[in-house]
This record gives C-alpha cells, structure tokens and sequence, in this order.
C-alpha cells in the first residue's frame, strides 16, 4: 500500500490519521513530488485536512517531549524522501507505546529522527555562523543563502532577536523565499531577480560606502588571526567545509 | 581616520593577540531586551575557522602592543623589535558594532599590553566596554581580560559589563614562570582571580535573595597555560589545571602549545614546530576531567608523569587498568560506560536510555554512534560473540594501533616489518 502526499507537513500528519482510520499494516508514505506509479501497488492520495492533522499534533503533543516535537518538526524540514517514511511511522510507532517511547534508541525510527535532526541543527547552526550580511546603499543587511535544508523556519528567531535594530534580508536561493525584517516583525518574501547578475550579490553601486572597507578589514583579519606555524588545512575544511566558502566574506579574493 | 592606517593597527594588534587561543563565546545570558544590537547564543557560535583550523567567534585584539613588561614568552615584550599601535577607545567600539552587524563575529575579546601602569590600562579597556554597553545598547559577547596589579574598584566595575574575564597563568608552574617572565608570578594571576570568582559567588548568591541583580561576569572565568616553551611534564600542568578548576570554579583552562617567537637560549630554537599531538592529549585530559567522571590522579600520578603520545588518555587508562572490563552494556551504570573507550558522552546516554526498553544488540550500538572497534574490546552485550582468549592490555593496544591511522602520522614510518 502507497500512501501519496502533497509534500507539507499538514499532509504527513493527515496521512497518520488516515493510517488510524484503516489500520491497513505496512504502507509507505511518498510525496506527490517524487511518486512513481507502481504496476501491482494499491495507491492512497492523502486528502490534506487541517483539523485531522491539529488532532495527530495535539497527540503528539501528549505524547512525546518538548526536544522530540523538534525532532520531529527538523527531520520533516530536512525535505529527504526517506524521512517522510520515518517520520510517518515513528508517529504511529509513538502512539502505540506508552509515554516515553521516544528515548528508545534502539528503535530504527527514533534514531533516524535523532539523527536527520542532527543533521538539520546542523545546518542551522552553520547559517547561524556562516551568514554574512553586507550593507546597502538603503540601510538593508542583506544576505543570500542556499543551504542543503529548508533552515529559515528554525533560524527566524535568531536573527530577529539579535539584529533588532537594523532591516535585514535573509534570501533562499534554491527554495526561493526569504525573511525580511522590517525593525518590527519578519515577513516572509519572494524576491524576483530579473537578471542572473543579481542573484549573487547586489550590484557593488548599491552597497553601502564603507562597505568595502569592513569586508576589507575583515578579511585582514582573517589573515592577521592565522598562526602559519601551526597550518592544519584539513581541520580546516572539516569546520568550514568548502560548499560553505561562497558565503564567507574572508574566503573571497581581493 | 584613513581607511590605510586603521588596516594597519588593526593588522598589528590582530597579529598581537592571536596567541591567546581562547575564542570561546558560550555561557553569555544576555538578552536583547533593549531592541539594541545583539543577543547571545548561550553555546557560543564560531563564525569562522582560520587556517590553522581554528575557531573564529570573536573579534580578538590588543588595545596596544605597547608593554612595559619584557617576558620572553609573548611577542609584543619591550624587548622585542615589532612594530607597535594603538587603537582609540572609539576605534575598538566602531570596529566592533561592524562587525557584528555583518553577523562577522559573537562579540569582542579584548586584551591589552600594560602602558603606564595596570589601572592606566584597565580604565580604557573598560571604558570601551562602557561605551558599547551603554552607549550603542550592545548585548553581544565581551571577553575581557584582567589586568593584573589593576585596583578592586575597576576590576569590579568591568565585570558588571563583560561575560567574561581572564587572566593567563602563562607558565604551568612558578619555577617556569619566574624563568621567563621574573617581574612575574603566579600571586598576580591568583589575587584578582580570586577577587573576580569572590564577586561572581556574592552576585549569584543576592540573586536568590533580591530580583534584579545585574549580571556579573556571567560567563565565567578562564585561564591559560603555555605548553612546551618550559620543561614541565603533562603531569605539573594538568594538576596546576585541576587546582584553577577547583579553586577558582574556572569555566576553561586553555593549553596553547608553544610558538617559537624568540632566540633566547632559555627557550625552544626558532622554527621548533609547536607541540600539536601534546596539546590534543592534554585538552583530551582537560575533557575526561570535566565531563566523564575522571580524577586527574587516575590519569595522571607519579607512575605514569607524562601522556603518552601513540593512543588517547582514555583508552590509556582503559588498558592499565583491564580489571574494570569487559563492561555489561546492559547493566553497568553510567558512569562506567562513559569510561568505556569508543564511547562519548552522547552515546552513553543513548545506552542508558535505550536498555530499558530492551537488551542491546551490536548493531544498535553501532546506529547509536559507538566506535564499535575500539568498544568491542572493553564491553559485552547481548549478541559478543563467545570468547576464550583473555587478551592483555598491551595485545588490545597493538589490535586497535593496527586498524587506525592517527591522524598525526603523517608520514608512514619506513621501518621493515620483520614477522
């Protein structure tokens, strides 16, 4: 049995109700995105519901501790395939169990979910670390990212609290959204680049004038901090790996 | 202010404090209620690594690379022929504010040499901390260092706004200090150390009491040992670290092992490489200590002086003392698994967790994170295999030197293997 989804996380929890109503033993949960159609497979299209998705939450919620709704809610942002499996049967997994069920880690389940979590914490921590705004010509910090999770969600908070005094743009270039915060709340935007130029960086005339000279000292830094004597390029690599240098003021030239 | 002149300072007293390899940014509490600038990440977030491979959080500098002091340890001594700077009070603050507007930095760690005299000093190191504080409503991280011989009145009043001071101990112990650095010792460091954890106990304990104390020095304390540049053994150093920690409830105490920077006979020759592996064993040392239950004594005691440098402290003292193994996965306490090598915090954890729901099997402790082939050799579960041989501490070393490539060997040794 094949249990096809629209790809949202509504959706996944929908697929659990389902599964409770039916109880038809193994299925595997595909997103509509990825589905394939197989010759001898019975196929179910989840019909995303909110109010049968709110009561598996709200479940959930009884359920499992605070950390293990987050697992939960990363794993299902890590947008992997096979997560959605896990996800789909640790829910059901959970609510077959007494209270507490999550911290077994000998369950294939639960430790999928602690380990993709890993993963997109991970992830999270990086563009926590890794964003570089630079400064328009208008006063906005802006910054481009294309991380290998849909992360913005999980690091909204984090900059809104911290940059509280200046606008910010923190873009997604492969999602194709962004967060724009406005000095009172952050929005979510979707940016139209018309030319392929833009997507990068903004233009160089747009940025602020003492732009260059702090990107500049940066990089001075950068280069002032490092003892050659002690050169260690791998440990180097496995802290910065080098997907992440395009975002990295001091890891470019000039 | 001329965009070449302010590159250069900057490069100068960059250069000057990176031998200080404290980068740390955690333990910050404050929170950004006054809609300013800045929110602290209570573990800390590196932004960066340099080359050498490490941790960028903060913006570390000197005020001045001008000392009135000449020890033969650190580069920016009277004596040595470097080129000196200065940065203004409002230098460091701008410097700062930018870079933490670019999301460059989790804050300033600022240091100073010694001009005029320690209060001189300590008054505008903390009068950059002011102006940030109060002036730009700046919540992110401030190290600062103490300046030692500065009066109680400053020191108290720049830990209302850093997250952090230090002071360096420098050498491991009094005899290496006061051969390098004779103007100093280990009082200086241990006097306003003691001041500073004074204050720290006496603001938490009103904290129960009144409801609105402000912070102080919230982040701790931390300290420094330079490693390698005097004779001492792994032994002197890391129980000089177990008194700081005791004595001082330090947060850190750091090892930064010795760059040759100068050609005084009294020290290692120019070019000397620093000692990386020894550095490794005794932060692995520091961490056992800390988080995995152990006594610096069972690591470290007159028998076995120095670390050794071929396998790590742990499993070291896992083979001196096999009589504790193997160790049931299934019943040992947590404290006993964790001193199990190839087992960290994290997966000890698991384990403990895990079990109540069901004996253990290999296969889940490899999903878990344990490092199966060096565990094997120390524990049981439900599915070890059966066996007869008792092996000595000294065959399980020789099986796990085998399977894994330390990654300090770099070069392999051309030695012939004869059997």
């Amino acid at each position: 049995m094949i249990y096809v989804f629209d790809g949202s996380l509504p959706g996944l929890l929908t697929a659990v109700f389902e599964w409770f109503e039916r109880k038809p033993g193994f299925v595997s949960l595909k997103s509509m995105e990825i589905f394939q159609p197989e010759a001898f497979t019975e196929v179910m299209v989840i019909d995303t519901n909110a109010e049968k998705a709110d009561r598996v939450w709200a479940g959930l919620q009884k359920k499992i501790k605070k950390t293990w709704l987050r697992n939960f809610y990363c794993s299902y942002l890590s947008e992997i395939p096979e997560a959605y499996q896990h996800l789909f049967q640790f829910t059901i997994y959970i609510f077959q169990n007494p209270v507490g069920a999550e911290t077994n880690y000998g369950n294939e389940h639960v430790m999928a979910l602690s380990k993709y979590a890993k993963s997109v914490e991970r992830e999270k921590h990086r563009m926590e670390a890794f964003i570089r705004f630079q400064k328009t010509g208008d006063g906005m910090f802006y910054a481009s990212i294309d991380p290998d999770f849909n992360v913005l969600p999980l690091i909204n908070n984090h900059f809104k609290n911290r940059y509280a005094d200046q606008q910010w743009i923190i873009y997604d270039l492969k999602r194709k959204y962004g967060l724009h915060y406005d000095l009172n709340t952050v929005e979510e935007i979707i940016i139209d680049f018309t030319t392929e130029a833009n997507k990068k960086n903004p233009p160089t005339i747009l940025m602020d004038e003492k732009e260059e000279l702090y990107s500049l000292l940066w990089k001075d830094y950068f280069k002032s901090a490092n003892i050659v004597a002690r050169k260690n390029t791998k440990l180097h690599v496995k802290h910065v790996p080098k997907r992440y240098w395009k975002y990295l003021t001091e890891k470019q030239l000039g | 202010m001329s965009f070449d002149r302010i590159r250069e300072k900057l490069n100068i007293l960059a250069d000057a404090a990176k031998y200080d390899v404290s980068c740390s940014s955690s333990g910050g509490t404050r929170k950004n209620n006054n809609k300013g600038l800045g929110d602290s990440h209570s573990s800390g977030i590196c932004h960066t690594y340099t080359e050498d491979g490490r941790c960028v959080s903060l913006l570390k500098i000197l005020l001045t690379n001008h000392c009135i002091y000449d020890c033969l340890f650190c580069v920016s001594r009277k004596s040595n022929d470097v080129k000196r700077a200065a940065f203004t009070v409002d230098e460091v603050v701008e410097l700062t504010m930018n870079f933490y507007r670019r999301n460059y930095i989790e804050g300033l760690f600022l240091s100073s040499g010694i001009f005029k005299n320690a209060d001189f000093t300590m008054e505008r190191l903390l009068l950059v901390c002011k102006k940030l504080r109060l002036e730009q409503n700046y919540n992110g991280y401030i190290h600062l260092k103490t300046i030692p011989g500065a009066s109680d009145e400053l020191i108290k009043e720049a830990g209302l706004y850093a997250d952090r001071m230090s002071i360096n101990l420098e050498m491991p112990t009094e005899a290496g200090l006061k051969l390098l650095a004779p103007e100093k010792s280990h009082a200086d460091v241990i006097k306003p150390l003691d001041f500073v954890q004074k204050n720290i106990a006496q603001f938490s304990a009103d904290k129960k009491l009144i409801k609105h104390v402000p912070k102080f020095v919230p982040a701790g304390q931390s300290t420094q040992m330079v490693i390698g540049a005097t004779p001492e053994s792994d032994k002197d150093i890391m129980y000089t670290a177990n008194t700081f920690y005791k004595n001082f409830s330090l947060k850190r105490v750091y090892y930064s092992g010795y760059v040759p920077i100068s050609d005084d006979t009294r020290m290692p020759v120019l070019g000397t490489q620093p000692p990386l592996l020894r550095e490794n064993r005794l932060y692995q040392t520091d961490w056992l200590m800390r988080f995995y239950g152990f006594k610096v004594q069972e690591i470290l005691n007159d028998a076995n002086p120095n670390l050794d440098i071929d396998i790590d402290p742990k499993l070291s003292w896992a083979i001196r003392n096999m009589q504790h193994f193997p160790v049931d996965i299934n019943k040992a306490d947590y404290k006993m698994i964790l001193r199990i090598p190839g087992i960290g915090v994290m997966s000890a954890q698991k384990i403990v967790q895990a079990r109540k729901f069901g004996k253990l099997r290999i296969d889940q402790l490899k999903k878990m994170g344990v490092a199966y082939n060096r565990a094997k050799h120390f524990i049981t579960c439900v599915d070890t295999p059966y066996q007869i041989k008792d092996y000595q501490g000294t065959q399980i070393k020789a099986f796990i030197l085998a399977e894994s490539q330390s990654k300090y060997l770099k070069t392999d040794s051309n030695q012939l293997i004869l059997f």
